[in-house]
Order: C-alpha cells, then sequence, then structure tokens
C-alpha cells in the first residue's frame, strides 16, 4: 500500500504463493502437519480470511457476521449433492451463488450504518441466521443433526447416466474422488484463483476506492463518489468467498451443521486476518493457517507426549514443565492462541506481515547498508 | 452570465434562525467573497451548497441544476467542488494515490465495477495526477504518506485533489486559515494562478489581505443576512460592513 508496487512484483508474489501452496504436503511435513484433512482445512479458510480482507482489511468494515455466509455456502453444496449431483462443480458454484445473493441482502441492510453499529449489525444477522438453521429452518437445515446426504437423494442429474448403487456415492470431480491429497488439491488450485482474484482486485481502481473508503469516507463522497454501492460490492465479494469455503467445506466432508455458522465462527475469520495481517495480500492465509495449526496439533497434544519432549530434564522439573505447559495444549489450546494473539497485537500491530518484513528490513540493512523507507524522507 | 443562483435561502437550528432569507448571485469565472463576523452564517450557507444541510426554504441553482436535497457526491459530478476548512485528505495513502482517487472520480463518474484493471496501468490517469502535483509543488513527495505533510502542504494537496477535477465552481472554505504569512501568500498564489478564467471559485475567508487579494465581488454577511455586496473598493468604505465588524463602535 505504501508504495506503488509494480507488475513484476506482483507476478513475483504470485509464483511464489503458487508454488508454496502446491509444495505444502511437503514443507508441511516437517511441522507436522502433512496430512491431506488438515492441508485441505488450511486452503479452505485461507479463502475464507483472503475474502474477509477484501472487507475489512481493505474498505475498513469489520463484520462479525461472516460465518453465515460460509454457513449457506455448505448447506447450498449439500443440497446440490442431494437434489443434483454429486460433482463437485455444481456444489461449489450454487454454494458460493447463494451465499453473494445472502451477502447483497445483509449487506444493503447493514452498510447502512458504519463503524461499531455495523459490526453488531453483521452479528444480528448473522445469529439470526444460526438460529434459523438450528430450529426454525428444520425441514432445510435438519437442526442440531446437520444436513447429511442420504441414499435415497434425487440426485437428478446423476440419475440421468447412472443407476442408483447401493450406499451412499461419494464426492467427485468428473469421476475422480475428492478424497485424500484429491481434495487437498482441489481446493489448493481454488485458493490460488481466488488469491489471484483478490491480487487483481486491491492492485485495480476498483480496489483503490475501497482503500480510500478506509482512509477517509466523508472526503471520497465529497470527491464524486457514491461510496455505499463500492461498500456493498466489497460486502458481496467477502461473501462469495465465505460461500465459496463453506462449499468446499462440504466437498471435503459432505456434511454441514448449524454451529459453522455461530458467531464464535465470524470471530475466528477476524483472528486469522489480524493475526496475519489486516490489508496485506498474504497475511490472511498465514493466519488461517496458524489458527487451524494450532486448532488441530496443539489440542492433539497430551501429557504423554509433554513427557516425551521434557524427557531430557531432570523428574522434579519435568513434573512442573509438564504440569504447567499441560494447561497450554489438549484441550487448552485455545490459552496459546490467546497468549499468542496478544503478542502480536501488541508487538506486531501489523500481524505475522510486519514480522516477516521487519526481518527481511533487518537482514537487507546487514546485507547493504540501505537507509529504511522513513529515514530517506525524513528531511 | 450567472452560474450560481441563490434565493431566498433560509436555515434555522432550533430557534436559532442561521440564514434569513439570503440571496446571492455568482458570476461565471469570476472570484466571490463571501466575509462576515464568526457566527454570520458563512459555513452554513457552504454547506447549504454541497448538500451537507438542506435549506428550510430557497433555492439554489448551479448551471441549470438544483443542488438542493441532493448529495455530496452529485453535486460533486455536475461540477461544485469543496476545499474544507480543515484539510480532508487520505492520510494513509500515498499522495499520488490521493489525487488519482478523484481523477478516477471524475473519468468514471460516481461508481464504476472497474476491477480488473491495474491502477499502475492507467497512464493517463497517472500523468494527469502526476501534473497536477507538479502544479501545486508537491511532485517531489508524490510517494510519502499524506499524513505526514505538514499543515500547509495537506492543504496544498488537497487543493490539487479538488483542481484535478476541472471543477466549475470552486468553493473554498477558509482556504489559509492557521497558515503562515509565507504559506498564505503562496496560497494566494496558487489560486490565483490556477484555474484563472476558467474555474468560478467562492471564497469564505476571515483574513483581509487574502480576500482583497483574490476577490472580484465580495458579499458580506452578518447575522444570517447578505448586507453587502460590491467589488472590494466599495466594500472597504461602505459604513454597514464597518458596523457589522465593530459592532457599532465609533472610532
Amino acid at each position: 500500500m505504501i508504495k506503488t508496487i509494480s507488475l513484476r512484483q506482483d507476478r513475483l508474489l504470485f509464483l511464489g504463493f503458487c508454488v508454496a501452496v502446491l509444495t505444502m504436503p511437503l514443507w508441511m511435513k516437517l511441522v507436522g502437519a502433512g496430512y491431506p484433512d488438515l492441508l485441505q482445512k488450511f486452503a479452505i479458510y485461507g479463502i475464507f480470511a483472503i475474502g474477509f480482507n477484501i472487507l475489512f482489511g481493505l474498505t475498513g468494515y469489520l463484520s462479525f457476521g461472516h460465518a453465515a455466509f460460509l454457513g449457506v455456502g455448505s448447506y447450498t453444496a449439500v443440497w446440490s449433492f442431494k437434489l443434483l449431483s454429486m460433482n463437485a462443480i455444481p456444489a461449489v458454484l450454487f454454494g458460493t451463488l447463494a451465499a453473494g445473493v445472502f451477502a447483497l441482502l445483509i449487506g444493503y441492510v447493514s452498510l447502512r450504518r458504519s463503524g461499531i453499529y455495523f459490526s453488531i449489525l453483521t452479528l444480528a444477522f448473522a445469529q439470526m441466521c444460526y438460529n434459523l438453521a438450528y430450529s426454525v429452518l428444520t425441514p432445510i437445515t435438519n437442526g442440531e443433526t446437520g444436513l447429511q446426504l442420504a441414499r435415497n437423494d434425487p440426485r437428478i442429474l446423476d440419475r440421468l447416466f447412472v443407476q442408483a448403487g447401493p450406499g451412499v456415492p461419494d464426492v467427485n470431480l468428473f469421476g475422480v474422488q475428492m478424497f485424500g491429497y484429491n481434495g487437498f488439491y482441489f481446493c489448493a488450485v481454488i485458493l490460488i484463483i481466488a488469491f489471484y482474484i483478490a491480487l487483481r482486485i486491491t492492485r485495480s481502481p476498483f480496489g483503490m476506492m475501497l482503500q480510500a473508503i478506509k482512509s477517509n469516507q466523508n472526503r471520497l463522497k465529497y470527491a464524486g463518489v457514491h461510496t455505499r454501492p463500492y461498500a456493498l460490492a466489497a460486502f458481496v465479494i467477502s461473501g462469495l468467498f465465505a460461500g465459496l469455503a463453506g462449499a468446499l467445506l462440504v466437498v471435503t466432508d459432505p456434511l454441514a451443521g448449524a454451529e459453522r455458522m455461530q458467531w464464535t465462527a465470524s470471530g475466528e475469520v477476524v483472528l486469522m486476518t489480524i493475526l496475519g495481517g489486516v490489508g496485506t495480500m498474504v497475511g490472511p492465509v498465514l493466519g488461517a493457517i496458524l489458527i487451524k495449526y494450532f486448532e488441530n496439533i496443539f489440542s492433539s497434544f497430551n501429557s504423554q507426549t509433554l513427557h516425551h519432549f521434557f524427557g531430557v530434564l531432570p523428574d522434579m522439573l519435568e513434573k512442573v514443565a509438564v504440569a504447567v505447559s499441560g494447561l497450554f495444549v489438549g484441550e487448552g489450546w485455545e490459552l496459546t492462541l490467546g497468549v499468542l494473539f496478544m503478542l502480536i497485537v501488541i508487538f506486531l500491530p501489523g500481524g505475522l506481515m510486519e514480522g516477516i518484513r521487519r526481518i527481511a528490513a533487518a537482514l537487507s540493512r546487514r546485507a547493504a547498508p540501505v537507509p529504511p523507507v522513513e529515514r530517506r524522507y525524513a528531511k | 452570465m450567472t452560474i450560481l443562483q441563490v434565493q431566498n435561502v433560509n436555515k434555522s437550528f432550533g430557534g436559532l434562525r442561521a440564514l434569513n432569507d439570503v440571496n446571492l448571485t455568482v458570476k461565471r469565472g469570476s472570484v466571490h467573497a463571501i466575509i462576515g463576523p464568526n457566527g454570520a452564517g458563512k459555513s452554513t450557507l457552504l454547506n447549504c451548497f454541497v448538500g451537507r444541510l438542506t435549506p428550510d426554504v430557497g433555492s439554489v441553482m448551479f448551471d441549470g441544476h438544483s443542488l438542493i436535497g441532493r448529495a455530496p457526491h452529485e453535486i460533486n459530478q455536475v461540477g461544485v467542488v469543496r476545499v474544507f476548512q480543515t484539510p480532508e485528505i487520505f492520510g494513509d495513502l500515498t499522495l499520488l494515490d490521493n489525487v488519482m482517487i478523484p481523477t478516477f472520480a471524475r473519468r468514471d463518474g460516481a461508481f464504476a465495477v472497474n476491477l480488473w484493471a491495474r491502477t499502475d496501468g492507467q497512464a493517463a490517469v497517472r500523468e494527469k495526477a502526476e501534473h497536477m502535483l507538479e502544479d501545486v509543488g508537491l511532485i517531489a513527495k508524490k510517494d510519502m504518506i499524506a499524513s505526514s505533510l505538514s499543515r500547509g502542504d495537506k492543504r496544498r494537496l488537497e487543493l490539487a485533489m479538488c483542481l484535478v477535477q476541472d471543477p466549475k465552481l470552486l468553493l473554498l472554505d477558509e482556504p489559509t486559515a492557521g497558515m503562515s504569512r509565507a504559506d498564505t501568500n503562496n496560497t494566494i498564489e496558487l489560486l490565483q494562478r490556477i484555474g484563472g478564467g476558467k474555474v468560478t471559485k467562492i471564497i469564505i475567508e476571515h483574513d483581509m489581505h487574502v480576500v482583497f487579494s483574490l476577490a472580484e465581488r465580495i458579499s458580506v454577511l452578518a447575522q444570517g443576512t447578505v448586507i453587502a455586496e460590491g467589488d472590494p473598493a466599495e466594500i472597504k468604505t461602505d459604513p454597514r460592513v464597518k458596523e457589522a465588524y465593530l459592532g457599532g463602535a465609533h472610532l
């Protein structure tokens, strides 16, 4: 945002992103996360966070209700499996579009206010959606149990071509089953497409207007810009991304439950974006990976792993170390996340990306004494 | 030829009558100053031109368009552009971005879904913005973040953001408030140089040095009413103006 970023730099960034995502199974193995179930979660929540960042990071509107769009995407995708076809493509398309329509309605009303009132409105709408899904709309959402596939679902399109077999068929992409690494690579390719779209939007005149809304909305109005349709477009785009993520969740695991729409899930994407770096391109994806990593890896540690880890210490110390660190793993993994979140917000308000930038600056300063940007303009 | 016609504008806030039957005619291409003591209703009148306030009664016609009841962005799009009393800029964007944004707004209108083009590929807009920054003497700082500018530079940046839109009518609300004498003179020089003849300017100002250096016509507002109007020489000698400013004290 500070300097004009050249096309060349963007191409490098995009290329680097592609390589990093596609080789994730290799390097994630080093930190014990190299299995497809977790990797596809990284990709899916990465998409969710990238979209959220267009609204929060670029436009400056903090929504506390984006999980609602995730849920709508999931339910629609399951219905697409049930009614149309077990192919992933229509499920993803319909899931994304349905979330977009929802975002248009909720955004139209919520964007009449800004700041904290906007946040509260989105929170209220999301809780309404959650409660509707949980109880009132049971015929559509199957309430508490969650929406599942059944053997006798119509699957109109599939029936045209294939005889119904025994049992529930698998989700597929024109015959390729969406299990394991297939599922991950499907999500990874969509993550890359989503990243590319977000990059184009950020660097476009449209993206510039969104940044201007965040910076000084009043000035922008007096510069002749109708700010509300811009903010609404940003809201709908982020809703589409959330719906896409929701649909991908059921592509890899065809089950949709109402808890996906709860306010804690909305809060999670806010955390992801802030942890990674608000308004940066890669930050939200990093944040999403970090949170999902903690959720899955730290929560799986138990006292046995800890004893093993602290095995080199003398017995007394080992007991103390295990007792203290035991609070932060297993069921208490959120405690670690909380501490990390506090540390980052206090010491790195720009999130992980600011940390990376600082390290890069320190390294390049050591290599060649180039004065930092601020000092060059200090005069 | 008239570009702005204000007729019988009235505005009350509760019991306070801020504007009382204000009539004003501004000629195309002229520099028209509105002066008056504190609380005379100058800013209220200006806010009626830009859509921030709606008068209770009266009409404001600009170039064949009524400005009453229009949103700020619509008023800007017909060519009325406002400079604020305290500089309003996009603080966390670069100077170049600050000027490119209004340039886009003029080129693309109030709303355009232009999300696949690259901003840095828009050579025409970029050149126009850079040219404007050069005009106000800020081109060397174009990649700086706007909030780091001095107050005087912020004003010049805002002026660039307004002028780049090729306004038909430029409204300046105390353009030199809080400036040093040197900065004030720079601003006067800038305002004389830029848009001269083509751009109609309405200036609200306390500083008589600024008013008499720039204005071709002056309206004096006191207690919500226009008490005098004329060219600078007439206004200087008008006894009603002296009374309004000095509260009727005899010197």
